[in-house]
């Protein structure tokens, strides 16, 4: 059947610039250029380009251009370009729309409109340069009376801690499994959050046995599928959380298709090479909160009760009453996950039309379990749409006591968010098992990477709080005083609990 | 079944040790206090668990990961056995939901009926049920190289046997009805991209998920699965050849790639 769709990308390569070095044939997982001999020239077929800009960054001679196909279909608010590639694909397959990354979806981003305070004046403003400034946090439930006594004439703590994660930074990389992304990308996140006394998530994809030396910098995901959860897996882990839903796709479960079970992935995730790796949408033995309460126990109980148990959910319309189930249930961290949360494969529709804006989510979940008065009993992470460390301190102000950042971790490593990872074709070495294309990650400079993002941030982060006269990142949580929201509208302040700027 | 309570076995809590072997009182012990008793017996290197009176205490045999022998007298709660890695426990009456949850290795023998979602995601180990069970019995149950859980079921179970399995082995006997039996489940298979479900007796198109081919068992499908069944027999009695001997029909998927086509790539 011959295909309507345009291509979305137009390559102009410069002739006089290009030099024939064939950089850009060769890195292109998607066969977008090639050198033909006889005509010493190198031609694009633009039909197959993702716009991920490989070929444009690594050209030594700026020779190439990658940007939006301009072609004019009728104008049309309506019946956009989008939507009418989106139908002639579906009408040449019969099959569901699939997408990566985040919604890319126009919806209000909320951190943008909300703004900060600083001190002016009164209540002096710190400069972290010079004085102490502490980002570290704990994540965990608080008892709701600590004891102190003394011992040997010093005070000690009588009250017994159930078990905390220390993050020296409030940032930690989202469940991201190997399998959706290379074994080289988990690695970089795997090092970056150990060498930042920080953690990440594996992801509900199991542990590949070489990085189980940073398990004390590892939250292992159980999910609907169980994949290579065993004990080892569930031992290794500093913290393990239960996935019920993910931002990009509330609701329905994941395949991973056989294509991509790999030898290794189906050593880590315990399956048969080939086959799919079906996540169901829920999971089978939770159908109500007392079934969620009875996993959290079963996985407190397997692990002698060492560790604390995180629960992940998708930000969807009754957050707020969920999240109050799932402390009560013995959660000890609860993570919300936002409709901009990133993925390796959705369905379009799904990805974008489900699910509801984090910062929203967020404040209604802070605001219900403070009038519930079960608050301290579990902290909130929140996930989706993190870009930069003014968002991560917003959602703190907000009443989130950590953040998990994906997308923007993987675009650290290099990502360009061109949102074919469930092709498994990523030129960057990212969201790919493809041995020739992983390589091009070098976790060495993957980690790097992430390192500097994290630093960078942290120290923004220690600016922000030094300016409004705060010197721990703990005495910011949940004070929503110190934020003003900008062109909103009363609900949507009445539900974040800020008042407007110059209010 | 009438379930006797032992007013005689005094204050919950250990109650004899002797040789290698241990009899815990489990009474109204909650779950966390039993647990940690019977792992204590584990690190202790004690080989054999007796756990008196239990009366629906949960999670009984999880996180101990040597191969001590657990013996239930009463019934256990739910999630017996979860994530379960060695131990062999049995159960002098029924279990409840969960027998087996995420189990990887070892042995459950259960003495009456279980719950709903017994083997839910096993990967490993055994597990053998006297009588009947609830429903999505071995949902999602997969194998891995040696790893090849087997689940036996003596009487019948409800709907959704074997959904989204990705392997291992599950019998379903129909003992203890005349003639040949004939399951009443249905949506048996769905989603199944792995393992095999023998059923002995008769079942119908309508009953089965798409995604599961059915066919009758052959004499080297029989020979397979005898060992299983004598098992079976060993612990709860029957004449494995006269089971064998009956009519079995095999259930294996159809794909190993059920959604392989669902997607506009």
């Amino acid at each position: 059947m011959k295909s309507y769709i345009l291509p979305q990308y137009l390559v102009e390569r410069d002739d006089y610039r290009c030099i024939r070095c064939e950089v850009c044939a060769r890195q292109c997982a998607f066969d977008v250029h090639w050198y033909d001999e006889e005509e010493d020239a190198v031609f694009a077929d633009e039909s197959k380009c993702v716009g991920c800009l490989r070929c444009v960054t690594l050209c030594p001679t700026n020779a190439l251009v990658v940007r939006h196909n301009p072609t004019q279909i009728p104008p049309n608010a309506n019946w956009t370009g989008e939507v009418l590639r989106n139908i002639y694909r579906q009408a040449e397959t019969g099959g569901v729309l699939l997408t990566g990354m985040g919604c890319d979806k126009g919806y209000p981003i909320y951190w943008d409109r909300i703004v900060l305070d600083a001190s002016q004046v009164t209540n002096p403003s710190i400069d972290p340069l010079r004085e102490p400034m502490e980002l570290r946090t704990y994540l965990g439930a608080k008892p709701d009376v600590v004891k102190v006594g003394r011992k040997g004439g010093k005070p000690s703590l009588e009250t017994r801690l159930t078990p905390q994660l220390r993050l020296e930074t409030p940032i930690m990389f989202s469940a991201i499994s190997y399998g959706a992304i290379s074994y080289n990308a988990c690695e970089s996140l795997a090092r970056a959050a150990t060498e930042m006394g920080t953690y990440y998530n594996t992801g509900e994809g199991g542990l590949h046995r070489n990085l189980y030396k940073y398990g004390d910098h590892t939250i292992c995901q159980v999910a609907s599928g169980r994949f290579g959860v065993h004990a080892d897996y569930l031992e290794v882990a500093a913290a393990l959380e239960i996935k019920i839903g993910q931002g990009a796709k509330p609701g329905i479960g994941g395949h991973l298709p056989g294509e991509k079970v790999s030898a290794e992935i189906s050593r880590t995730r315990m399956i048969p090479k080939g086959t799919d790796a079906i996540s169901p949408a829920p999971h089978h033995d939770i159908y109500s909160i007392e079934d969620l309460a009875q996993l959290i126990y079963a996985l407190k109980e397997a692990t002698h009760w060492e560790k604390p148990v995180s629960v992940k959910i998708a930000a969807v319309h009754n957050s707020a009453a969920i999240a109050s189930g799932i402390v009560r249930a013995g959660a000890d961290i609860v993570a919300l996950d936002g409709i901009r949360g990133g993925t390796g494969a959705a369905p379009t529709m799904i990805r974008d039309n489900v699910g509801i804006p984090i910062e929203l989510a967020l404040a209604a979940v802070d605001t219900r379990l403070r009038e519930e008065g079960i608050r301290n009993r579990a902290s909130v992470v929140v996930a989706g749409g993190i870009r930069n460390s003014s968002d991560v301190i917003k959602a703190i102000a907000l009443g989130a006591d950590a953040v998990y950042i994906g997308t923007a971790a993987l675009v650290a490593m290099g990502c360009h968010v061109c949102q074919k990872c469930y092709t498994g074709k990523c030129n960057w070495g990212i969201a790919t098992q493809d041995p020739y294309l992983s390589k091009r990650l070098n976790p060495d400079v993957g980690t790097r990477r992430l390192v500097n993002l994290l630093t960078g941030w942290s120290h923004e982060i220690m600016e922000m709080l030094g300016g409004m006269g705060i010197n721990a990142i703990e005495s910011l949580r949940g004070n929503r005083l110190r934020l003003r929201g900008v062109g909103l509208t009363q609900e949507e302040l009445d539900i974040l609990g800020i008042k407007h700027a110059g209010a | 079944m009438k379930i006797e309570v032992d007013h005689h076995a005094g204050l919950p809590g250990v109650f004899a040790r002797e040789n290698g072997k241990v009899r815990i009182n489990a009474g109204t012990l909650h779950y966390r206090e039993l647990n940690n008793m019977v792992k204590g017996a584990a690190a202790e290197g004690l080989e054999e668990i007796e756990l008196e009176n239990v009366f629906g205490q949960r999670y009984i045999g999880s996180g101990i990961r040597r191969p001590v022998r657990i013996t239930v007298h009463g019934v256990p709660g739910n999630d017996l056995g979860a994530f379960m890695d060695g131990p062999r426990i049995t159960v002098d009456r029924n279990a409840q939901d969960g027998v087996g949850n995420t189990m990887n290795s070892g042995t459950i023998v259960v003495h009456g009926r279980a719950g709903d979602i017994v083997a839910m995601g096993m990967r490993g180990g055994k597990i053998f049920i006297r009588d009947g069970v609830g429903y999505r019995a071995a949902i999602h149950m997969k194998e891995y190289r040696k790893h090849v859980p087997v689940l036996v079921i003596g009487g019948e179970t409800q709907d959704f046997l074997g959904e989204y399995m990705a392997g291992g082995l599950v019998l379903v006997l129909g003992l203890g009805k005349k003639g040949k039996p004939k399951l009443a489940a249905r949506h048996i298979g769905t989603g199944m991209h792995g393992g095999l479900i023998f059923l002995r007796g008769e079942v119908e198109e309508h009953q089965l998920g798409k995604e599961a081919a059915v066919e009758r068992a052959s004499e080297a499908d029989l020979e397979m699965i005898r060992p299983h069944v004598e098992e079976y027999t060993n612990y709860f009695g029957g004449k494995a050849d006269e089971i064998l001997g009956s009519g079995f029909i095999k259930l294996y998927a159809k794909s190993h790639r059920p959604f392989g086509g669902l997607y506009a790539y």
